[in-house]
């Protein structure tokens, strides 16, 4: 069934019909040709889907566009303005890649996750965690990295998390 | 995916309404469960109605209870400062569960009514009752380790995977609900069913009966609560076995204890026969051991699962004692 939608994506608005069966992943990669975000599992397992809806991360391989019609969506690409984003500096600066397939997302997920630090919200390791990049692994859990580029990712994370 | 069409209701009556005219229909929150299983067909509505903005996303603090509306999502359950301070075992199960990104849109509606992760249940090539009545189970001799040891049947031995549910119902929560027939409130501990020999039944809900939010009584004591999880990974994996306890203790005696285990069975776990046997007893690991052994007396394992049973005494005797402070 053919719904008309809009989805606002790093601040640039688009309009376009789309099947029911649409997710929000499907729509910018396939429709608008945004390709910042990946599909890796398609299942909400890998998190290369990540985007911010407001400031919350999210995977967008699980969310129907029709449901999320008006949302105001940021992907990788919208996170720097003129500047790089400290966290896509920080990965560079860390060698925090291999392939770059999980990077958007998990650059996305790392500024959404720092939100909600800011914000005082605990995870499943606050009272016991010692080290910062103990909360960092725990928190970033939901992103997984075929590479296993974690051991340059999480002192990235934690570097621009000291801040 | 099969086709389907999507609307929004007005109010919760008309939304009530519109399933009760389509057998096939669905609500929808968050699409983390529903979305995956409708890409694998194993969901198969021709109507979502969206619920989100239907129900409360608004977890109201009342001196004797605390109201969460079905729309909470995850992450603000488990980060809400009255949650965290009443009963800090509901924040800890929750944040146990799923990723960051996932507990953003997962609401607590859904959360309690997502489908078993069995595997065969997602595989439409393999048969299983819970998908398609009557065909069989494939774990019974097959992959067996996230499955039940405790009241499950011949046709089903599926656990229940959610993590928040395990504590709420260890908290005796209830879970307010508009269907068809008006309005009613379940105990969370008779919201999920046994498979017996109708494991496609996951829970006591009719078909368009709308969660619209679960009331926790206050329970003094659940201050002193936790949530601990076994899982394959330390972290982002379902449960082999969890724990959820509120224990109060007074001159090296139990006064009173709430106790829930995760990934054993069909549905949260409430250890009630454990629960008889502490209170009034000494708290030290003996009676710890004890009261474990007298839950698990009933346990009926598989080949595949037989590790649960010492994994659930332990857990049970580990977090009791850390909850009333009897070194192990
Ligand atoms: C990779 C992955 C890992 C996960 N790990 C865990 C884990 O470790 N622990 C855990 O507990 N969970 C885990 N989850 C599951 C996740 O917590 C659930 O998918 C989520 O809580 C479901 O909520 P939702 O709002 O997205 O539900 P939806 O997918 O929208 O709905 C689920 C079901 O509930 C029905 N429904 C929704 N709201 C209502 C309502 N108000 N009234 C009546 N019916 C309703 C829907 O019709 C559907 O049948 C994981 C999920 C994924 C994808
Ligand atoms: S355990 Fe239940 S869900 Fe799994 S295959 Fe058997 S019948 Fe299906
Ligand atoms: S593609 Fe969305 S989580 Fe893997
Ligand atoms: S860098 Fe290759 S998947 Fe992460």
């Amino acid at each position: 069934m053919d719904t008309e939608i809009t989805l606002v994506v790093d601040g640039v608005e688009h309009s376009l019909v789309v099947d029911t069966r649409t997710t929000v992943l499907d729509a910018l990669r396939e429709r608008l040709g945004i390709t910042s975000p990946k599909k890796g599992c398609d299942q909400g397992q890998c998190g290369a889907c990540t985007l911010l809806l407001g400031d919350r991360r999210v995977n967008s391989c699980l969310m129907l566009a029709v449901a999320y019609d008006g949302a105001n969506l940021r992907t990788a690409d919208g996170l720097a303005d003129a500047d790089m984003h400290p966290l896509q500096r920080a990965f560079i600066e860390h060698d925090a890649f291999q392939c770059g397939y999980c990077t958007p997302g998990q650059v996305v997920s790392a500024v959404g996750m720092m939100q909600e630090m800011r914000e005082g919200e605990p995870s499943a390791v606050t009272a016991d965690a010692a080290e910062l990049s103990d909360e960092v692994r725990e928190r970033m859990s939901g992103n997984l990295c075929r590479c296993g580029a974690y051991a340059n990712m999480i002192p990235a994370i934690v570097e621009v998390a000291q801040r | 995916m099969r086709p389907f069409r999507y609307q929004h209701a007005p109010d919760i009556g008309s939304a009530v309404s519109a399933l009760a005219e389509a057998p096939e229909a669905a609500y929808l929150a968050g699409g983390t469960n529903l979305v995956d299983l409708m890409k694998l067909e194993v969901a198969v509505p021709d109507l979502l109605v969206d619920v989100r903005e239907l129900t409360s996303d608004r977890i109201e603090a009342h001196p004797d209870f605390v109201r969460i509306g079905a729309a909470v999502t995850n992450s603000a359950l488990a980060a809400d400062p009255v949650i965290r301070r009443r009963f800090p075992m509901l924040s800890q199960a929750v944040l146990s569960g799923a990723s960051g990104q996932l507990r953003n849109l997962a609401t607590t509606g859904g959360n309690l009514l997502q489908r078993t992760r069995c595997p065969y249940f997602q595989d439409l090539n393999t048969p299983c009752n819970k998908r398609e009545p009557g065909t069989g189970c494939s774990a019974r001799e097959g992959f067996q380790r996230d499955h039940a040891i405790l009241g499950a049947s011949e046709a089903c031995i599926a656990t229940h995977p959610s993590d928040m549910a395990v504590a709420l119902a260890a908290l005796d929560a209830v879970v307010n609900t508009e269907g068809p027939r008006g309005p009613r409130a379940i105990p969370l501990v008779d919201l999920h069913r046994l498979p017996g020999d109708e494991p496609e039944r996951d829970t006591v809900l009719e078909h368009g009966e709308l969660i619209t939010s679960v009331d926790v009584p206050q329970l003094d004591f659940a201050t002193n609560s936790r949530y601990r999880k076994a899982r394959d990974r330390a972290s982002f994996a379902f449960a082999l076995v969890s724990v959820a306890a509120a224990v109060d203790t007074a001159d090296g005696v139990v006064r009173d204890v709430r106790l829930a285990l995760g990934g054993v069975a069909h549905k949260p776990w409430r250890a009630t026969d454990a629960e008889a046997a502490l209170r009034g007893a000494e708290a030290s690991v003996e009676e710890f051991r004890r009261a474990a052994d007298a839950e698990l007396a009933g346990a009926r394992p598989l080949p595949g699962n037989e590790f649960k049973i010492p994994l659930a005494r332990n857990m049970i005797v580990g977090v009791l004692s850390e909850l009333s402070g009897v070194p192990r």
